[in-house]
């Protein structure tokens, strides 16, 4: 489904990836852990093209997607979610979940899906995204990229200023909605929950490189990478 | 009495015709994009020139005026591929650039028309009312002036188009890994602006006299209205046209166009002076102020 190799790229002149290797297959569900500064948010940022890579390759779906701009990776099929719920604050509700739908080109538009997933969007349709609590807008942010069906959902840092019992909700919600619609997912994330909860297997990303590929999540093993 | 009534009723509507026209396409650029366009007259002026030279040339004046407009569009369209885009998120250098521009497109029509083209005349006649007339195309223009408020904000918040827009304008990076093509939207938004700056050309060329200057006669109400209006670009233009075309038409009912035109600008100061974020931030301030006494 996804694989990069060799990927390297930076911010103005600062290298922050040296060289990313990672794959992920089909119908998996695969985590990147790492600290604060590790790169991971450079990563993601990189595979949906939002960040011009300096070299290396990004192939989806069995094409070379590398020199494609964001929004046609995006029609493709890749539902991205920002860090720090970046959801369209002025726009309401419905809107936003509006945007979603040009994810994965000619893909059904899934919004009694979503709406089951999380039933407090369609009770805020009408409200501006903007005026939701952070858990709220962190669930708008995966519905909006559910709603396209993409083949792959990339979240960056789900739990990122949300309460942790919502954390714990939402990454239920995600793995189970990844089962159920067969939809691949590849996460960063530094908390130890979500990891705990969501991933079948993770990669340790140190200093923008991968370290470490940990076949089967155990608690304590992650643990260690993510302790300072 | 019921005619003095009527006569400030015309020039109000003549009024803010004239502002929300002229203010339009440079809301939309400038409420949506973020740049400040000085050529905008001299879209007004394409549009103007386009509409006089094809009426001209033997079309009839409806037609003529759908050629100033698609004349100002490709305008547009073509400035916004060689230039404009280049511009995006730099609000000095793209104001240079227009005002480069502003003068290059005088001084070319200048050269190409001359001072002064031959006039296409008013349409529709008049009402009388009393001892008293008035050109009925003015308020057709003040009914057009709604339509395209009303089109505008349907546009905006009922298409995708509109969906789209606002969310790249809030932020890019993210409608485009939605999927969006923010290029296009930046293109389609400046062309719309461009229209619209055509179309008021086109709607004023058989009222005003042509000469290649005359974009600048609605370049002050323009700007104006955009900043008395404030962030919510239509809603505000819509507004602050409705406010300063009643300012413009009570002193110039009073005292003539001249001090009609003080007392706009006048007024246009002191709001700016009382209302820094224009009339919209007022709106927001208070909608805010209610939603936390709501809690």
């Amino acid at each position: 489904m996804l694989a990069i190799e060799d990927l390297h790229a930076s911010y103005d002149s600062t290298p922050v990836l040296r060289g990313v290797d990672l794959s992920v297959d089909e119908g998996e569900i695969v985590g990147v852990i790492g600290k604060n500064g590790a790169g991971k948010t450079t990563l993601m940022k990189s595979v949906i093209g939002l960040l011009e890579p300096d070299s290396g390759t990004i192939q989806f779906d069995g094409r070379d997607v590398t020199d494609e701009p964001s929004d046609a990776r995006a029609r493709g099929g890749m539902g991205y979610i920002p860090q720090r719920r970046d959801v369209f604050p002025s726009l309401t509700v419905e809107e936003n979940l509006r945007m979603g739908e040009s994810i994965n080109e000619g893909g059904e538009a899934r919004y009694d899906a979503v709406y089951e997933y999380f039933p407090i969007l369609e009770e805020r349709r009408e409200q501006k995204a903007g005026t939701m609590s952070g858990g709220q807008q962190q669930m708008l942010a995966v519905g909006r990229a559910l709603v396209g069906s993409p083949d792959l959902l990339l979240l960056d840092e789900p739990s990122e200023g949300v309460q942790p019992s919502i954390v714990a909700e939402m990454s239920e919600t995600i793995g189970q909605m990844s089962e159920e619609t067969e939809t691949t997912v590849l996460f960063v994330e530094q908390n130890l929950s979500v990891i705990d909860a969501l991933a079948e297997r993770c990669y340790v990303m140190e200093k923008g490189r991968i370290v470490e590929e940990l076949a089967a999540v155990e608690h304590e093993t992650v643990a260690t990478h993510l302790a300072v | 009495m019921i005619y003095d009534t009527l006569n400030l009723l015309f020039q109000f509507l003549d009024s803010f015709a004239f502002i929300v026209l002229a203010t339009v396409g440079l809301a939309v650029i400038f409420g949506m994009m973020g740049i400040i366009n000085l050529a905008h007259g001299e879209f007004i002026l394409v549009g103007a020139y386009g509409t006089t030279l094809s009426y001209g040339a033997g079309l009839p004046l409806a037609l003529a005026m759908g050629v100033g407009v698609l004349a100002t569009t490709v305008f547009g369209l073509v400035l916004e591929r060689t230039v404009m885009r280049r511009l995006y998120h730099r609000p000095l250098d793209s104001m240079v650039a227009t005002w480069g521009l502003s003068l290059v497109t005088v001084q070319l029509a200048r050269i190409g028309f001359g001072n002064t083209l031959s006039q296409v005349g008013t349409p529709l006649g008049s009402i009388s009312y009393g001892a008293f007339s008035y050109s009925a195309y003015r308020v057709v223009l003040a009914g057009i002036a709604v339509a395209v408020l009303v089109s505008l904000y349907w546009l905006f918040m009922y298409t995708e188009f509109g969906t789209q827009a606002r969310a790249t304008m809030e932020d890019e990076p993210t409608a485009r890994s939605m999927g969006v093509d923010t290029g296009r939207i930046y293109l389609g938004t400046f062309g719309l602006g461009s229209a619209l700056a055509g179309l008021t050309g086109a709607l004023y060329a058989p009222t005003i006299t042509m000469t290649p200057e005359l974009g600048a006669s609605f370049l002050v109400e323009a700007f104006v209205t955009v900043v008395v209006g404030g962030s919510s670009v239509l809603v505000g233009t819509s507004l602050a046209g409705g406010f300063l075309g009643v300012v413009n038409a009570t002193f110039t009912n009073l005292a003539g166009t001249f001090i009609g035109q003080v007392a706009m600008l006048l007024a246009a100061i002191l709001a700016i002076r009382l209302l820094p974020e224009g009339i919209t931030g007022l709106i927001d301030s208070w909608r805010a102020k209610r939603a936390e006494g709501g809690q």
